[in-house]
């Protein structure tokens, strides 16, 4: 269970978010603008506030405190057992695809290290990249290394920032069930970010609507993303 | 060919060079990665060196290091003898006059470096020396070249500092700038010339040797 508090500001941008995330797979929707690569970010403690920023932030996962403004507790990102997966895959230039997945089990014995990235390149089904580099890599590709990547050291929270973007549709769903039953077995919750309702119809999950950084709705796909429902439908008939 | 001043000047460069390194990559990593505005204070402080005449540096750290000061004192008391006058003291004030010559490709280097690529490493449990030591300095190489090699010949080439902090003393402090200073106030033209050939060997193939990094990287990448 994700529970948050978040009150903070960017300039004029305000977030304001309060809510508990008890479902194991959530999406974030919302259009560019709306604070949703903002809000994964506060997550996993990547944003500390900045001089002439203010921000009133609880975060906490499974009842364990990762951001508390009031006591001035704030967990370093390495340490909230949080895995980040954006749009820009952002893999290490200089380091092999299995370096790369390899990077956060660093202090695991050599062999559990190997079966382990073996386990993940497996996952997502990239498993012959084993040895290239990123930039040999395609964008899906790319993609698909940084999921891996962020999910070796076993996280108990995944965010999700429209990572599937690289990827075409069938692909991207046939990854999307796998990881999800595999996520589900793991025990791990994940939060998704997309602006791409079809993302949050797919997967049933449950859906948080953020609006200019206000939480408008959080509940089934069905209800909250019904307005979005109504207009890809009216898309599609119109030949 | 006055070769113990060759031999002391290429020691003191590889020395200063080395302790350079050892704490500008902290620092430059520092100023990238910090926060807070007392960074803007180190980083002039760092940059101070560069618009600091030499001789006002020089004076400073030959007064500093002398028996009228407690920091001199001290030094004096812990190693036998002054610093000032000594191959020790050279370094300190090499250290000191060559620390922006050292800090700012690093910088620069690092602040090139995109943002994402450290926040994944730091999700992924990496504190800050492993930060610096696997992703900073490995995608800033060209940097960290430049510097090594700024600094050496920055070094190489110093004149003020040394002759306030270590006179001209032969075997313990009389560079090769010093040697052609002295050279030419004694209209020796003929040696002067050697030694200003050597000084000018040394900056050509250090220049190469980052330019060849470059070509070396560039080529790679294509």
């Amino acid at each position: 269970m994700l529970e948050l508090a978040l009150n903070a500001r960017r300039g004029s941008f305000h977030l304001e978010v309060e809510c508990r995330l008890a479902s194991d797979w959530t999406v974030i929707f919302g259009h560019s603008g709306a604070g949703k690569s903002t809000l994964l970010r506060l997550l996993a403690g990547l944003d500390r506030n900045a001089r002439g920023e203010t921000a009133n932030a609880r975060i906490a996962l499974d009842g364990r405190l990762l951001t508390d403004s009031a006591s001035g507790k704030w967990l370093k990102p390495g340490r909230r057992q949080t895995g980040l997966v954006a749009q820009h895959a952002s893999l290490f230039p200089h380091l092999s695809v299995e370096a790369n997945v390899a990077y956060g089990l660093a202090g695991l014995d050599r062999n559990i290290r190997a079966t382990r990235v073996a386990e993940m390149l497996e996952l997502v089904d990239a498993t012959g990249l084993v040895n290239r580099r990123p930039q040999d890599l395609s964008g899906g590709q790319a993609q698909r290394v940084a999921l891996a990547r962020a999910l070796a050291p076993a996280p108990r929270l995944l965010l999700l920032d429209e990572p599937f973007s690289a990827l075409d549709g069938t692909a991207s769903d046939a990854l999307v069930d796998r990881l999800q039953v595999w996520l589900r077995a793991n025990s791990v919750q994940t939060v998704l970010a997309t602006h791409d309702a079809t993302d949050a119809f797919s997967t049933g999950a449950e859906v948080a609507l953020l609006r200019e950084g206000h939480l408008a709705a959080v509940g089934p796909a069905a209800e909250v993303l019904q307005g979005e429902r109504e207009r890809i439908a009216r898309r599609l008939k119109t030949p | 060919m006055d070769w113990q001043a060759l031999a002391l000047t290429l020691r003191l460069a590889t020395v200063t060079t080395a302790i350079l390194l050892a704490v500008a990559v902290p620092l430059a990593a520092l100023l990238v990665l910090g926060r807070g505005r007392w960074l803007a204070a180190v980083e002039a402080l760092a940059a101070l060196p560069l618009v600091l005449p030499p001789t006002v540096l020089g004076f400073f750290l030959l007064v500093l290091l002398g028996p009228r000061t407690a920091v001199g004192r001290c030094i004096t008391a812990l190693l036998g003898h002054p610093l000032a006058f000594s191959f020790s003291g050279l370094v300190v004030g090499s250290v000191i006059y060559s620390l922006p010559f050292a800090v700012q490709p690093l910088v620069a280097g690092f602040a090139a470096i995109e943002p994402a690529l450290v926040d994944g490493a730091r999700l992924l449990g990496a504190g800050s020396a492993r930060v610096v030591f696997t992703l900073l300095v490995p995608l800033a190489r060209r940097s960290l070249v430049a510097s090594a090699v700024l600094s050496f010949l920055h070094t190489v080439g110093e004149f003020g500092v040394v002759l306030m902090l270590g006179g001209d003393i032969p075997g313990a402090t009389r560079t090769l700038s010093i040697v052609l200073y002295n050279q030419v106030e004694n209209f020796d033209y003929a040696a002067a010339n050697r030694t200003a050939a050597i000084l000018l060997g040394l900056s050509i193939v250090a220049l190469a040797a980052i330019y060849l990094t470059g070509q070396i990287r560039g080529g790679r990448r294509a």
